[in-house]
This record gives C-alpha cells, sequence and structure tokens, in this order.
C-alpha cells in the first residue's frame, strides 16, 4: 500500500485540527443531504406506489354520478370515443352502527359485481374473500375502518340501507384506490373509525335500493391517446337527464387530489430546502477555504518554491472540501434514510396501500453526493484560485496591510459620532468585507425564514379552525337526509333528543357557467339570517343571503371568471335541462372546496319546486349527544350525519402532529444552520483579528471588551438577518400557501407577529450560543505570543 | 559612567528573586532566574542582552502581561506577583503603556482614533491630538495605518502609549524594524515624552549604541543581571551611533 504523501499528512492534520468548523460545515451539508434524500425518497415512494397500485387495480380516470340512470345507458358510455373501460355502480352514503361506539359512523356502501371483478376500481383484497353470490349480508370493508374497529373475517356490524337496519358480515378486508386517502363527509382529515367503505354486491343494492336495471354511479378508464375533456363532455350529455351532477377527472377526485398535494409539498421541498443547505455550505466552505489559504500562504509559496505544482495544490485543497463534504454526505444519507422510514410508516397511518416503501434506490445517494460534491468545490473554487495565483516569491512575504476606509466617523477635528472606537472597529471591519458580511447575513436570515415559513402553519391551521368551525359551520352535526323534504321535517329534526337549534338547508347539484368556462358543485341555499352556520364575506363578516342572486366563493368566482354584479349562467341538474341567468350577488371566503350560496327562496324559485329541505344543521346539548346518536341510528331518513366537533377536534389532533414533527425537523436544521454560519464567522474573525483582539487585551480593555468587538459585528449581521429573514420567510410562505391551493382545500396566509418572534429568538438564540462558544477562546488569546509576531 | 548603589528617587519597581519557568511539553526553559531590579520614578532605563537573556519576560511580568514563577514584583509597593487576571488588566489600563517592535496599530482606526482607542477608557487621559502633536504626528491624525510609514506607525504606538498619562512606559524592540534615521526619530519621541511626562520609561534593545541615551542600563544574560550600570551623562538620541 503506498503511504501517505507529505501532502495528504497535512490534510489530515488541518482536518484534525479544524474539527469543529469541519463539522458546522459538515452538519449543514448533511441537512441538504437529508432533505434532498427525505423528499425525494418520499416523493417516489409515494408516486410509484400510487401508479403500481392504480394500474393494479384499474382506478378510474373519470368518475361521475346521477340520481338513477338506466342501465341500457352503459353501452353508449362505453362508445364514447377514448373510453376503454366502464364501471356501473350504485353508491350511496349509509349510516353504520357499531356496537359500543355511542357516535354513529357513516360510510360509502359501493356494490361491486355479482361475478367477476369490476371493470374499473378493483378491489385490493387483504384478507378474507369477496362476498359469495347468494349471500346478501356479506360485505367487503376498507382495512382503515377494519383496523380502527379490530375487525376480521366473520365479524359483523349494523348498517342502516336505505332505513332498514342490516346486519352485515365482513367476508373480507380491502384496500381501494378511491379510498387511498379516505376522508368522511365534513371532515378535514382521515377519521378511520367514523368512516367505512363497504363493497356489497349489486343485486343486493338493487333490490336495498330499489335500482334495478338502473345504476347512480360511473367510472371509466380512458385509452392512452383519450382527450378526456370530449370525454367528460360526452357523458356528461348523456347522464344530464338522468340527473348527472357532473363528471369530473381524476385530479379532481377527492383522494388522489390529497395524494397529489402530497406530492406537491414534497417536491417543493426537494426544490427549496436542499438548495438552501446547499448554498450555505458553499458559503462556509468558501469562507473556511480562504482564511486557511491566508494563513498557510507562506506554506504555498514554500511548496511552489520547492517544485509542486499548481495542480497538486489545488487539488490538495479540493480534497479537503471533498473530505468534509464526504462527512456531511454520510450523516445526511444515514438521517435521510432513517427519517425516509419514519415518513413512510407516517404515511401508511394515512394513505392506504397494500405496500408503501421508501425509496432507497442507488441513484438517490448518487445524486445527493454529486450535488453536495459540486456545491462545496464551487464555494472552494474562488479561494482555491487565490492559491493557485500566488507567486512563490509574493507568497513568502507578508500580505499588504489591509487598507479602510474613514466611514462612521469624519475626521479627527470634525463632528463625531457616539460609538466607541471599538464599535468603529467592528463596523469598520463589516464594510471592509461587504460581499462576506452580506452573504454572512443571508445566510443568518435563512434560518429565519425557514422558521417562518414552517410555523406559519400553526397560525394558518388556528385561524382555518376558528373560521370554518367557530364563524362559518358553527353547527355539532350536519344531517342529511335520504332525499329531499318537505319543510315540515326540521321541525322533526328539531324534536330529536338534545337538540337546541335546527338550521335547514338544501343542496342542489348545478352546473354554473359563464361562456365557455364551467363548473359542477353544489347549490346550497339556507335561510337568509342564519345562526348556526353563516356564510362568510371577504372580511369574516356573516353574510345575509338576499332573496336573489348567488354567491360564490372566490376560488369558484376566480374560475368562472366572473366578478360581482355579473350575471351566472345556472342550470340545476335535476334533468330538466333549464338554464337561467342569475346575478352574482356577492363573494365569499372559504377554505374547503368550490361554494355556491343562495337563500332557500331563491333556489326554491330557480327550481320551481318550493320548499324543499336536504338536511338541517343543528346544535345539540352536550349531555344529550348519546341519546341523538341512538336515534339518529335509528331514523331512516336520515342518510349521513357529519359531527363537526368531532371533526375539528381529530383535524386539530392530526394537523397538530404533523405540524409537530415538521416543526421538530425545521428547528432542528435551522439551529444547525445557524450554528454553521455564526460559529464559522466568528471563528473566522477571531482567527483574523486575534493579534487586534490581543493587542486591546494588552493594552488594558477586559476580556468583555475585547468580546463585544466580535460580538457587534456578529451582533450587527444577525439582527440585519431578522427584518431579511422576516421578508423572505414571508415571501416563502405565500408561495407556500399558493402551492397548496387545490379546489379542495386551501391555507390561508397567515403570520402572526408571534411567529416572527419566535423564528428571530430561536436564531438569536442559536447565534448567541455560537457566539458564546467562540468568546471563550477569547479569554485564552496568548497575548504574549501575538505581540512577537507580524500579521 | 559608575556602578549603581544607592538609590536617588522613590521606586516605582521593586522586584526580587524573580524567577520564570516556562514548561512546554518535556521541555523546561528558566527564562528568569532570581532577578533583582529597581525602577525609579522618571528614569529611563535600557535593557539589554541577547535574544532569550530574559528581558521580555521580565517586561511583560512588570507590564503585568505575564505572572511570575517565584519572586516579588512590587508596583509602587503594591505586589503584582499573585494578582488576578482583572486586577492585571486594569492594573494595565491605569497605570502601563506599552510599545512593541511590530507597532500593534489597529489597522480599521486611523492614527488619531487609535489613540483614543486608548483615551476613552483612562482616568485621566491628555487629548489624542496633543499626544500625536508629542510624536510629531499632528498632520498625519486622519491617516490609517496601511497610509502610515514604519516609523510614523511606531510613533503613533508611542502616541497611543502616552496619552493615558501612565507612569510607567515598556517599550519592547521599538526601534527594531526601523532603519537608523526612523529609529532615531522614535528614540527622539520617547526621550521627549519621558522629559515631558515623566513617565519611568523602560526599553528592549539590541543595539548597544543606544544605551547611552538611558539613566540606567541593564544588561541580561542567561536569564540573569549581569551588570547595572548608571550613566553619568547621557546623549541625546540624535548622537546615537546606529
Amino acid at each position: 500500500m503506498k503511504a501517505f504523501s507529505m501532502l495528504d499528512r497535512k490534510l489530515i492534520r488541518d482536518l484534525a485540527r479544524l474539527w469543529a468548523q469541519s463539522l458546522a460545515v459538515a452538519l449543514v451539508m448533511a441537512c441538504g443531504v437529508m432533505t434532498l434524500i427525505l423528499a425525494l425518497g418520499a416523493a417516489r415512494a409515494l408516486d410509484d406506489t400510487r401508479a403500481a397500485f392504480y394500474d393494479r387495480t384499474r382506478f378510474g380516470d373519470v368518475f361521475a354520478s346521477a340520481t338513477r340512470a338506466p342501465e341500457s345507458l352503459k353501452s353508449q358510455i362505453a362508445a364514447i370515443e377514448g373510453v376503454s373501460a366502464v364501471a356501473t355502480r350504485i353508491v350511496n352514503p349509509v349510516i353504520i352502527d357499531i356496537t359500543g361506539m355511542a357516535e354513529p359512523a357513516t360510510g360509502m356502501l359501493i356494490s361491486i359485481p355479482d361475478h367477476g371483478d369490476p371493470a374499473v376500481n378493483r378491489l385490493y383484497l387483504r384478507s378474507g374473500r369477496l362476498p359469495e353470490p347468494g349471500r346478501d349480508n356479506e360485505a367487503t370493508v376498507i382495512e382503515a375502518f377494519a383496523e380502527a374497529h379490530g375487525f376480521r373475517p366473520g365479524d359483523r356490524f349494523d348498517v342502516l340501507i336505505n332505513g332498514r337496519k342490516r346486519s352485515l358480515s365482513i367476508s373480507g378486508i380491502v384496500l381501494s384506490p378511491e379510498y387511498v386517502y379516505a376522508i368522511g363527509p365534513g371532515d378535514m382529515v382521515p377519521d378511520q373509525k367514523r368512516f367505512g367503505v363497504i363493497h356489497m354486491h349489486r343485486s343486493v343494492l338493487e333490490g336495498a335500493y330499489d335500482m334495478n336495471g338502473a345504476f347512480n354511479d360511473v367510472s371509466l378508464t380512458l385509452s392512452r391517446n383519450a382527450d378526456q375533456k370530449d370525454v367528460i363532455a360526452w357523458l356528461d350529455s348523456i347522464l344530464e337527464p338522468h340527473g348527472g351532477t357532473g363528471a369530473y377527472g381524476r385530479k379532481d377526485h377527492m383522494s388522489d387530489a390529497f395524494l397529489d398535494s402530497e406530492l406537491t409539498q414534497l417536491r417543493a421541498m426537494t426544490q427549496v430546502i436542499p438548495p438552501i443547505f446547499l448554498f450555505i455550505a458553499a458559503f462556509l466552505v468558501n469562507m473556511i477555504l480562504s482564511r486557511l489559504i491566508a494563513l498557510e500562504r507562506e506554506q504555498i509559496g514554500l511548496l511552489k518554491a520547492v517544485g509542486y505544482t499548481n495542480a497538486t495544490i489545488a487539488w490538495h485543497y479540493a480534497k479537503l472540501t471533498l473530505a468534509i463534504s464526504l462527512v456531511g454526505i454520510t450523516i445526511g444519507a444515514i438521517a435521510g434514510t432513517r427519517l425516509g422510514h419514519g415518513m413512510a410508516s407516517l404515511y401508511g397511518e394515512f394513505y392506504s396501500f397494500p405496500f408503501l416503501v421508501f425509496s432507497q434506490e442507488p441513484d438517490l445517494y448518487v445524486i445527493s453526493t454529486l450535488v453536495t460534491f459540486a456545491a462545496a468545490l464551487i464555494g472552494a473554487a474562488n479561494a482555491i484560485r487565490g492559491a493557485v495565483r500566488l507567486q512563490p516569491a509574493v507568497a513568502m512575504r507578508p500580505p499588504a496591510p489591509t487598507r479602510y476606509r474613514n466611514l462612521f466617523n469624519a475626521s479627527a477635528g470634525g463632528f463625531r459620532l457616539p460609538f466607541s472606537q471599538l464599535t468603529v472597529m467592528a463596523l469598520r471591519h463589516l464594510v471592509r468585507w461587504p460581499l462576506r458580511t452580506a452573504l454572512t447575513t443571508l445566510g443568518t436570515a435563512l434560518p429565519v425564514a425557514l422558521l417562518i415559513t414552517s410555523l406559519f402553519a400553526f397560525d394558518s391551521v388556528e385561524h382555518m379552525i376558528d373560521t370554518i368551525w367557530f364563524q362559518a359551520d358553527r353547527q355539532d352535526a350536519t344531517l342529511t337526509f335520504a332525499m329531499d323534504s318537505s319543510e315540515d321535517a326540521i321541525r322533526e329534526v328539531s324534536r330529536l333528543p338534545g337538540v337546541m337549534a335546527a338550521e335547514p338547508f338544501r343542496a342542489a347539484a348545478a352546473t354554473l357557467r359563464n361562456g365557455h368556462r364551467s363548473r359542477n358543485i353544489q347549490i346550497i341555499a339556507s335561510n337568509p339570517e342564519t345562526d348556526v352556520s353563516r356564510v362568510l364575506d371577504r372580511d369574516f363578516a356573516a353574510v345575509t343571503l338576499p332573496p336573489a342572486g348567488i354567491l360564490l366563493s372566490e376560488r369558484l368566482a376566480g374560475h368562472l371568471g366572473l366578478v360581482t354584479g355579473d350575471q351566472v349562467d345556472i342550470e340545476l341538474n335535476d334533468g330538466q335541462g333549464r338554464r337561467v341567468l342569475v346575478p352574482l350577488v356577492g363573494v365569499t371566503n372559504s377554505y374547503v372546496g368550490l361554494n355556491a350560496h343562495m337563500s332557500r327562496e331563491a333556489l326554491d324559485r330557480l327550481s320551481g319546486q318550493g320548499g324543499l329541505i336536504s338536511g338541517a344543521r343543528v346544535i345539540v346539548d352536550e349531555s344529550r349527544l348519546d341519546d341523538l346518536y341512538a336515534e339518529v341510528k335509528q331514523t331512516p331518513a336520515i342518510a349521513s350525519v357529519a359531527l363537526q366537533g368531532i371533526s375539528r377536534q381529530r383535524f386539530r389532533a392530526v394537523i397538530e402532529e404533523n405540524i409537530g414533527i415538521s416543526i421538530t425537523i425545521y428547528v432542528t436544521l435551522a439551529v444547525i444552520i445557524t450554528f454553521g454560519v455564526i460559529y464559522n464567522s466568528a471563528r473566522i474573525q477571531l482567527s483574523e483579528r486575534a493579534r487586534e483582539l490581543a493587542s486591546l487585551r494588552v493594552f488594558g480593555f477586559t476580556s468583555g471588551e475585547v468580546s463585544s468587538v466580535l460580538l457587534t459585528e456578529l451582533g450587527v449581521m444577525v439582527l440585519l438577518a431578522q427584518p431579511l429573514g422576516w421578508l423572505i420567510g414571508h415571501s416563502f410562505s405565500v408561495l407556500v400557501a399558493r402551492g397548496f391551493e387545490t379546489d379542495l382545500f386551501r391555507i390561508p396566509l397567515i403570520i402572526n407577529p408571534s411567529t416572527y418572534a419566535v423564528s428571530s429568538l430561536i436564531v438569536l438564540g442559536g447565534a448567541l450560543v455560537s457566539a458564546l462558544i467562540v468568546r471563550r477562546r477569547i479569554d485564552r488569546l496568548d497575548l504574549i505570543r501575538v505581540l512577537k509576531t507580524r500579521d | 559612567m559608575r556602578s549603581d548603589t544607592a538609590p536617588s528617587r522613590p521606586a516605582i519597581f521593586d522586584v526580587t528573586g524573580l524567577t520564570k519557568i516556562y514548561r512546554t511539553g518535556e521541555v523546561e526553559v528558566r527564562a528568569l532566574n532570581g532577578v533583582d531590579l529597581r525602577l525609579e520614578q522618571g528614569e529611563m532605563a535600557v535593557l539589554l542582552g541577547p535574544s532569550g537573556s530574559g528581558k521580555s519576560t521580565l517586561l511583560n511580568i512588570i507590564g503585568g502581561l505575564d505572572r511570575p514563577t517565584s519572586g516579588s514584583v512590587k508596583f509602587k509597593g503594591e505586589e503584582l506577583a499573585g494578582a488576578s487576571d482583572r486586577d492585571l488588566t486594569l492594573y494595565r489600563r491605569n497605570h502601563v503603556g506599552f510599545v512593541f517592535q511590530f507597532y500593534n496599530l489597529i489597522p480599521s482606526l486611523t492614527a488619531w482614533e487609535n489613540v483614543a482607542l486608548v483615551t476613552e477608557v483612562a482616568t485621566h487621559p491628555m487629548p489624542p491630538a496633543d499626544a500625536l502633536a508629542l510624536v510629531g504626528l499632528e498632520s498625519r491624525m486622519d491617516h490609517f495605518p496601511a497610509q502610515l510609514s514604519g516609523g510614523e506607525q511606531q510613533r503613533v504606538a508611542i502616541a497611543r502609549a502616552i496619552a493615558k498619562r501612565p507612569e510607567v512606559l515598556l517599550c519592547d524592540e521599538p526601534t527594531g524594524a526601523l532603519d537608523s534615521a526612523t529609529g532615531i526619530i522614535v528614540l527622539e519621541a520617547l526621550a521627549r515624552v519621558n522629559e515631558e511626562t515623566g513617565a519611568t520609561t523602560a526599553i528592549i534593545t539590541h543595539n548597544a549604541g543606544i544605551r547611552k541615551i538611558a539613566h540606567r542600563v541593564y544588561s541580561f544574560l542567561d536569564g540573569q543581571i549581569a551588570s547595572c550600570e548608571l550613566n553619568e551623562e547621557r546623549i541625546k538620541p540624535s548622537e546615537v551611533s546606529w
């Protein structure tokens, strides 16, 4: 084995001597590598798994529902150009009664063919088997629901199907591509206990819902070159006479849209966070190497004098850089892989896939390594160039003294700012190297920005919870009837046990158009003055619904290109094909879904069928909740129930857990960056100014006073970094909020002043600790040695 | 020239049995070996001797930069040998002015500011401009060290050292980095300062020619004082043969 060359020995000793600074840089690099591996690995895992699962289960490309369409339409639908498979089904919401659980669960009851697999949206059997022909009370349930209740094949539970209670026997436990992310009515996050998906034979549901030879739901897969828009248009025209509520593609499918938003988040993470770390790492490498080369100036001169080539010297310093990077890459790869497994298992809780493996393909590590090496070498390039350019004769002489500019004070006789000479020293040094000062400031601003971008989620979620559940939907429960009923039904609801207030609403599926733009949505009609559930305008004030006209949520109005005062072309999907122009009387605020609101009077007039209601929102006496639940489980007229109170609690718990995890990660990352930047910056200042600072000690300045020079410099940069960090953090947050905005939900951009303060305090704390570590070195300055040497 | 016997003025430093041993790894260096010495108020002393003879170590100890291994150093009757770090800092701040071979100016401060740096924390300083005038630099006050010659830089260092009106001025090879003409200018400045401020001045030098400007000359050899002489007739710095 070849022995180490002398230069390599020097390299190893340099690294050992610079271990603390090198480690600080390596940790910053490690954060970049970790987030890259984590986010890229998780995104791949999710993307690949989703693609494989969808492919295997033939997940639909286009979905639509109707009130009742004859089975004969199936062949018409199959004949649409581009359609490769069609599955017609009967799908209805049900109330599930589980022994030992007071509150009713809700479920979707979905038909599967009596024989063979469905052509679209196949089930993935986890245990047991599909229902057997002839066994009418057999059903499958989705795995998340089964696990939440400890169900196994053979277990039984009760369901209210079209007003009749039926006891079902679980034949098998399945996964469905439609419910990878299974979210119940009124819920914002999955609640596995309260939402179940049940599959039963078509013939059984035909009988139960009186749907012989008819369907109310259809899913299609498309051939490769199909035009989805055309298919949707054709499908809509076929289903329209049968109460079609408007077809939509996969991207508007609830489950898939949630997966997509997770992927968006991961991709954003890959694109934003690793570059921040690598940029800072490059800057730190530049700082350390420049200083090292300045200190080794005479050695470099000597090496050149004895015949070492420029290339050898450049490679020597490049190796030092690569060695530091290698430490960072190793730590980052290990941390990224471990966190990746954690992330995958977290996904396992939310997304029901048959398998979800964190991707550990070698290219992930190769990419991370190359990117980190590249960033480090870019950072090192300028310093190495300096070493290469040094002429041996020049290098062996000390460098020319640094020139400063007479800033922060006029001439000796003139006006002088009230700064001590120590402060002037600090400020002039900052101005002398403006690029370094600017980059250090930016390097300290970025962790502030990173913290704001992650902490603002708390503010936004609190604001969402307040707006959604305390300002808008203040009901404890929303009861939806099996079919629209007369106004008298509200009196029945009021008489249910524990109900203290009940407000009726009517929901009607409609197509809203403006020129070539259109959207299928549900119009929700309420009493003009509501108290339980309120419509909020853009200033969060409750709106009185006018006797005529429609209100649209901001995003929906935007999609349709409408502003207040415009006419909205409305067609109710009631099979009558009547189109009416209705004025847009206001734009509302909404964080969930696309919303259209009218007064009941206005909708009744529009539909021509007066006085119908689809359900009620109720306020319930908490002490009688169980009585209400028991009654609801027995009431055939109530098709589904959304429990807002429980949804709110569940939402808060899940979001806080998720945010808690991500905040722990981001705070750690921010502290590492702060430490890396401030510690290195202070160490380099100390190295450059050791002689100056020791001289001050000799003249009788105390350690505290001497440290103040260093701390003033750092302090100015750290303080300047705060407003800069707030600004960058705000901009990042705007991007994040926009990135998340979909038709399903949006995150409001709410950043409380306390979030700016907390972000700054964390970084200030990290900076202070780093500075104090370096300050201890000032106490140990060797006063005598520095006086005997020249710079 | 006669050998020193009886003190004529009150002592500012009284050093007895001073020993300093440095340990670096396994090597032990006896830098001072039982030195006795006395400096009187207002006098100018020159410490002569080859490299490693212990003069700088002595200067560092009486300047409060270092502590002896054994022995006693009294400054105006106060013992320095066992003083705390904080006390030594205050001692340097209030009583001692230093001038070094490599000037030790702060490159980011102008000449005036380098002086003001010290006067800001002193109790009875003279105005920085006066201190600079005393060394003949009144026209270079707004220049940064990088804009000054070596001699000018050293004179700024002297102005900085005396501006606080120290009782002691300690100079370690103040002309060591200078050519003869510049060295003489610096020595003139030191002599003038000694004359006008009455600060006890100790100058370390390799240059035996300088000895004649002092009141008293200590010669060092191997960590001990080999001889101590009093100059009955002092010469002017301009008469020093380099």
